[in-house]
């Protein structure tokens, strides 16, 4: 069974399709589209920060419905499975799409999570569980995943060993567009691996022949080629084989090992002529190629089988110079990454802001550490364990400036306090005695408003008068009870006068009652508006002098805790990425010893070569023959 | 990209060879530590995620927090090159993309362009777009909005649009 890591790349491909969100014009919540932003540029720390504590936030919420995340809320339960995907962070990204699995939710968004669970499981070399996830799709599949699960359950057929099964899928993906190439080759591949050895030639053919202007798919049709002109080789069919390597493009990934076996499969049919062609073609292209250095042994070889051993002997000289200077580049790489170089070079800013950072490695200046590893460097295993190194990488950066920024933290609580805390005493004092006023003029509001809510029921006028008024009335009281003791022949007199009086101030303040209840609740109105600016004042105060206080208040807890955290993630990465660097040098090493070896063995067949052709070229000379 | 990757999918599924026991010592030991690496990218995050709490807090305190985000209108084609915003005639910031940033903008994410305190009121923010247009010609385009800040955080969502969209110009959003 094969590893489904293999098939890993795919499902990544598959992700990023589905993780596609909707547009601006769409969006509700601020939070959630700056968590996209980030995303769409490949910061995922970033993003998942931002969503994690959106999210949190959300479910914390008494009333999640009214928060504006609620529109967006299924995107954004996706949305966080496919960041931590994309983050490589398959182990919580697997559980987040099990919650939603789990979750009382409809089917459609059952069917969405089961297809991300299953490429989770497929991406984590575990094809049961992927099938498993897939077998929960039921009803009905949004068209836009459709063919993708398809190809992926293809794909885990072909990881459980069930290539006749995966050949049935395929099958019905071949007029999908967005899988043109991909579901041609993927089914050549099948039925090679199902026995149907005719067939899968008959479809490798098919593949190799799609038309396109895509680049990724005239790549795929390359490989189609490619492989139908293996086994076309293999099974003796030169003819056929030499028409499908034909069809490699001369600059696609391809064309090397293309062009090499071109020339072999003229040799294997015995036009050693016609092998000088690609042959000669390839020993131009870069020496660091396995396919350029092999063809630097094989043009030598076919000459010498042409019988033009003084060419032979002259380019077998070439290939033996061109060895030894290749042996002294990978003995350079070795130390190189042995001095730590390759690491440096890995984590250069300009190769991390390029998607095709390991095809510009080799053209990098001072990186000779990387000229044998750019196919190492490209398959998945190595991928995995350098993407963790570069994220370590990052890791360590962030946790180092954090670290930094807790000074930074200190200093500012240290100069808020010293700022704060020497004026608090005297504007807590002058507010005090602030405080102590505007509560009584808010009792005595309040007193007033009881009043007027009193007349309403009980008519007093008395309670309307104006002090001028009260000031009469009450000097009217006081002579009429003068008058009571008084005697005396005008007392009467005084007396009619005084109620004359009485009766004037009575009759204004009955009669302009009504007038006077209106101003008077206009008068409280305004009264109240000014109450409350000075509630709003005041509360502002409140809230100001709270603020002051927390701008330095109850952080050191925090820091404290957070700084040792910091300081405990900052040694466990830097572990990590001891031992990931360790692994990623140890695995390049190895690579390169590999490379070695093989060079190795091109010197030794070159040095023997040499003194044969040019023992065979003295022989020809001797007999006359023709040089 | 999805090609790209589709291509080194199909590559392997013809190049894969048993691996040998020492593959697979190797293998065993790098998803050993990819499980460990996992662990620790979660125990950073949920740091950061403190870590934030505390910034925002510390920093850009609820009454005076004030943020301004920047979003292009949906299938807008102006190619942005800065956004300068101006708090009550003081320069707040002015920001210059890069390619990614906008076609991350393009696609529908938000940028958070600033970040910053104002006191509760009456202010004015002036939002200045410089770009190019879809058919090559300069594009620069300049407005100014009244907004109050009260009590709570502030968010002002800017949405940027060229000539040609249906609502052409700059719109300020309260969130």
């Amino acid at each position: 069974m094969r590893r489904a890591s293999q098939w890993l790349s795919m499902g990544v491909a598959l992700a990023a399709i589905a993780a596609r969100p909707s547009m601006a014009d769409d969006l509700r919540d601020l939070y959630f589209g700056e968590a996209l932003y980030d995303a769409y540029q490949g910061q995922y720390f970033d993003a998942l920060e931002r969503l994690d504590a959106e999210l949190a936030q959300h479910r914390h919420l008494d009333e999640p419905e009214l928060d504006s995340l609620q529109h967006h809320i299924r995107q954004a339960d996706f949305s966080v499975g496919d960041f931590e995907l994309r983050y490589r962070m398959h182990l919580r990204a697997g559980r987040a799409i099990k919650q939603v699995l789990d979750a009382d939710v409809e089917q459609p968004v059952k069917n969405e999570a089961a297809y991300r669970l299953a490429r989770i499981e497929f991406q984590n070399d575990q094809p049961e569980d992927a099938l498993q996830a897939l077998e929960r799709i039921q009803g009905t599949v949004p068209d836009n995943i459709k063919d993708d699960i398809e190809f992926l359950r293809a794909n885990v057929y072909l990881a459980l060993g069930r290539p006749a099964d995966a050949v049935e899928v395929l099958r019905r993906l071949q007029t999908a567009q967005s899988l043109k190439g991909f579901a041609a080759y993927n089914l050549g591949i099948a039925l090679l691996q199902a026995d149907h050895t005719s067939e899968a030639l008959r479809q490798l053919d098919k593949a190799g022949q799609i038309e396109t202007r895509e680049t990724a798919t005239a790549a795929i049709r390359d490989k189609s080629n490619m492989v139908l002109g293996s086994v076309m080789l293999r099974t003796e069919d030169y003819a056929h084989a030499q028409l499908a390597f034909d069809r490699v493009r001369l600059e696609g990934p391809y064309s090397n090992r293309a062009l090499l076996s071109t020339g072999w499969a003229e040799v294997s049919a015995r036009d050693y002529q016609k092998a000088l062609v690609p042959w000669g073609m390839l020993i131009q292209r870069d020496g660091t190629d396995a396919a350029v250095q092999e063809a630097k042994l094989a043009l030598p070889f076919a000459y010498s089988k042409l019988r033009v051993y003084g060419r032979a002997a002259l380019l077998y000289g070439q290939a033996l110079d061109s060895f030894n200077k290749e042996l002294e580049k990978v003995d350079a790489s070795t130390r190189s990454i042995r001095a730590g170089n390759f690491l440096k070079a890995l984590v250069r800013e300009e190769i991390r802001q390029d998607n095709l950072w390991v095809v510009r490695l080799r053209t990098l200046p001072d990186t000779p550490e990387t000229f044998y590893l750019t196919e190492l460097m490209a398959s998945n295993d190595f991928q995995t364990a350098l993407q963790n190194y570069l994220d370590l990488e990052d890791l360590h950066r962030r946790l180092i400036a954090w670290q930094g920024g807790f000074g930074a933290y200190e200093d500012l609580i240290h100069l808020r306090r010293a700022n704060y805390q020497p004026l608090l005493p005297q504007v807590d004092a002058r507010f005090r005695e602030l405080d102590a006023q505007m509560r009584l003029r808010v009792e005595q509001r309040d007193l007033l408003q009881k009043r007027l809510q009193d007349i309403l029921t009980a008519p007093r006028p008395q309670l309307l008068a104006t002090a001028d008024e009260r000031v009469a009335l009450e000097r009217l009281l006081k002579i009429d009870a003068a008058l009571r003791h008084a005697s005396g022949a005008e007392r009467a007199t005084w007396q009619a006068r005084m109620q004359h009086l009485q009766g004037v101030l009575a009759w204004r303040l009955y009669t302009e009652y009504p007038e006077r209840l209106t101003q008077a609740h206009k008068d409280l109105h305004v009264l109240n508006e000014d109450v409350r600016t000075l509630q709003e004042q005041y509360t502002a105060f409140v809230r100001a002098r709270q603020a002051a206080v927390h701008s330095y208040e109850g952080y050191d807890q925090s820091i404290s805790r957070l700084r040792t955290r910091v300081g405990e993630a900052l040694e466990h990465v830097d572990t990590l990425l001891a031992r990931q660097g360790h692994v990623i040098e140890a695995v390049a090493i190895d690579e390169l010893n590999t490379r070695r070896k093989r060079l190795e063995a091109y010197q030794v067949q070159a040095r023997y070569a040499v003194a044969d052709s040019y023992d065979r070229e003295l022989k020809e000379h001797a007999s006359g023959g023709t040089p | 990209m999805r090609k790209h990757l589709l291509v080194v999918m199909s590559a392997l599924l013809c190049l894969c060879v048993r691996p040998s026991p020492a593959d697979e010592s190797a293998r065993a030991q790098m998803k050993g530590l990819d499980e460990q690496v996992q662990e620790v990218k979660s125990d950073v995050l949920n740091i950061a995620a403190e870590l934030n709490q505390l910034e925002e807090k510390l920093l850009y305190p609820s009454d005076t927090h004030l943020a301004v985000f920047v979003s292009l209108a949906h299938g807008e084609t102006l190619r942005l090159d800065a956004v300068q915003v101006q708090i009550d005639g003081q320069l707040a910031t002015h920001y210059i993309y890069s390619f990614k940033e906008v076609d991350a903008l393009r696609r529908g994410g938000v940028q958070r362009i600033y970040s910053g305190n104002i006191a509760t009121g009456a202010h004015e923010i002036a939002v200045s777009v410089t770009g190019k247009l879809a058919n090559g010609k300069d594009y620069t385009q300049t407005e100014h909005f009244p907004f109050t800040k009260e009590i709570k955080p502030k968010l002002i969502g800017v949405t940027l649009a060229g000539p040609d969209a249906p609502q052409p110009g700059i719109h300020l959003g309260d969130w």
